[in-house]
């Protein structure tokens, strides 16, 4: 599908402030890093989640248990989709409850994503509590979900596609706001 | 996205490789849910499968029974015993009557080759073969498969030995059905009453001498042996059968170094496999009973997902 790129809203260089930035805010915010663990929503949120577990080594020598999450089996909409998503690995192996737990994605949009993977993590265990993360936060809730931290709060219209692209997979690090092409 | 458009799960022969790797891959992903403390998942909460066994079986019906708990679908069990099979009613107006309870999925176990297709022909719900005559048992292979692959990470010219009766097996038809499709060289192994040389015709080679047929093989299949077809005179003895086809240490001592040993169950331990060989190490009987509920986690979840779709054959 051809797309047309309406702007480019963060560089490498903003991405790696936002993270910085965030890093520092949830080092503020948990006294008790040993009871942290990090648990990313595939694909872009387990490099985000790396990224901060890396950040917060080098700045309190502590190794921050990081876990994989794949929200397949919990959408919604499963019955609705024409044709299914390949479920992939969930892999946390480490014990989460009475932990911490910090969730980490690329995009918050319509938050149901995020109550899936929340329903997800209570399958697993009983955490003590949980922290969202999100790069971009776009707007369009549909349930009352928010990010604890946020890379940047990013206006756009439901038409629009925010694309987050990491060195990681993609080769680059960028977010970008693009439009399906118009159909004739 | 991932294509997977088969409607029903009938045979090995209906599926090609692509199909055959996508229900290994779902399965891998799906392995996980097992080894939780709460073994579920919410995916398939509302829907209704059925399992319709006309032939006793207690690992293959509790193993779908698992996998569709395990997903959160509702599973309600028919054996021949207790339906009205037994008062004269047909095949189809049995699954008629069943169908008319708004299942999702039906499956299907059958002593007659091509009951699924049958059923397949005027059902709405999915069918799922688990096992018609000696046609096919396709989750069998499907597990098999998934397991090998574990153990030996690739079919690319792997010398796999299937040995027993592989005129009565559906488990040796699909299973032929599925390693010829990857890449894998299967050679079948029997007396002769029990292995048909046709056979040769699906791509497998064919040998009536073990000892020769296990140097260099990878895996080692053994089938079970039913005592009845020595009665009806396919091999002269339990004891002839058990000096030339039984697989015993000195004999593996012939396979390739770390060939491993599979078994679909239930065994006849000094039969077709010695207790020492069905308990060691390189044995993966137990772990294909594990696989199969991951298996068929994966072909509930692939045929009952999404939205209904057009028949695709």
């Amino acid at each position: 599908m051809d797309e047309k790129i309406k702007a480019r809203v963060m560089d490498a260089g903003k991405i790696k402030r936002s993270l910085d930035r965030m890093t520092t805010e949830i080092l503020e915010r948990n006294r008790n890093l040993k009871n942290l663990v990090i648990v990313g929503i595939r694909t872009r949120g387990i490099y985000l989640g790396k990224r901060i577990s890396q950040q917060i080594k080098e700045l309190e020598k502590i190794d921050i248990p990081l876990g994989v999450l794949d929200i397949t089996l919990y959408r919604d909409d499963f019955a609705e989709l024409e044709t299914q998503h390949m479920v992939q690995k969930t892999e946390i192996d480490f014990p989460i409850s009475k932990k911490d737990i910090l969730l980490v994605d690329d995009v918050l949009f319509t938050g149901r994503t995020i109550r899936a993977a929340m329903d997800s993590l209570f399958d697993l265990g009983r955490p003590q509590s949980i922290q969202l993360l999100v790069l971009i936060d776009r707007g369009h809730r549909e349930l009352p979900i928010r990010a604890d931290y946020m890379g940047k709060v990013l206006p756009t219209s439901r038409r629009e596609i925010v694309q987050v692209k990491l060195m990681e997979i993609d080769e680059t690090d960028e977010v970008l706001i693009t439009e399906p092409a118009k159909l004739e | 996205m991932l294509e997977f458009k088969q409607r029903h799960l009938l045979g090995i022969q209906n599926l090609d490789v692509s199909d055959i790797m996508t229900i290994m891959d779902t399965a891998e992903s799906l392995a996980e849910i097992s080894t939780r403390e709460v073994k579920k998942v919410p995916t398939l909460r509302g829907k209704t499968v059925v399992n319709l066994f006309f032939e006793p079986s207690t690992r293959t019906r509790s193993s779908f029974e698992l996998a569709a708990k395990r997903l959160s679908a509702d599973i309600i069990n028919f054996s021949q015993q207790t339906s009205s099979v037994v008062k004269g009613e047909t095949l189809k107006d049995t699954v008629l009557n069943l169908e008319a309870m708004n299942p999702d999925a039906i499956i299907i176990r059958h002593s007659c080759s091509g009951a699924p297709y049958f059923v397949s022909t005027f059902c709405r719900s999915h069918i799922i073969n688990a096992g018609d005559g000696s046609h096919e048992h396709p989750t069998q292979a499907l597990l098999d498969a998934f397991t090998i692959r574990q153990q030996k990470k690739s079919f690319k010219n792997l010398r796999v030995v299937i040995v027993g009766d592989i005129l009565h097996s559906r488990v040796a038809r699909s299973n032929v059905f599925l390693l010829q499709k990857v890449g894998a060289q299967v050679t079948l192994v029997g007396p002769p009453p029990l292995l048909p040389a046709e056979f040769e015709n699906f791509g497998a080679q064919i040998s009536y001498d073990l000892d020769r047929a296990l140097e260099g093989a990878d895996v080692i299949m053994m089938l079970r042996i039913q005592k009845e077809r020595q009665e009806a005179n396919f091999f002269p003895s339990i004891r002839e059968y058990r000096n030339l086809y039984c697989l015993t240490e000195k004999r593996y001592s012939l396979a390739n170094k770390d060939a491993i040993i599979m078994h679909p169950g239930p065994i006849n331990r000094g039969v077709e496999i010695s207790s020492e060989m069905a308990d060691s190490m390189k044995s993966v009987i137990l772990k294909q009973v594990e696989n199969g509920i991951s298996i068929r986690m994966a072909v509930l979840y692939l045929l009952l997902g999404g939205k209904e779709r057009e028949t695709a054959d």
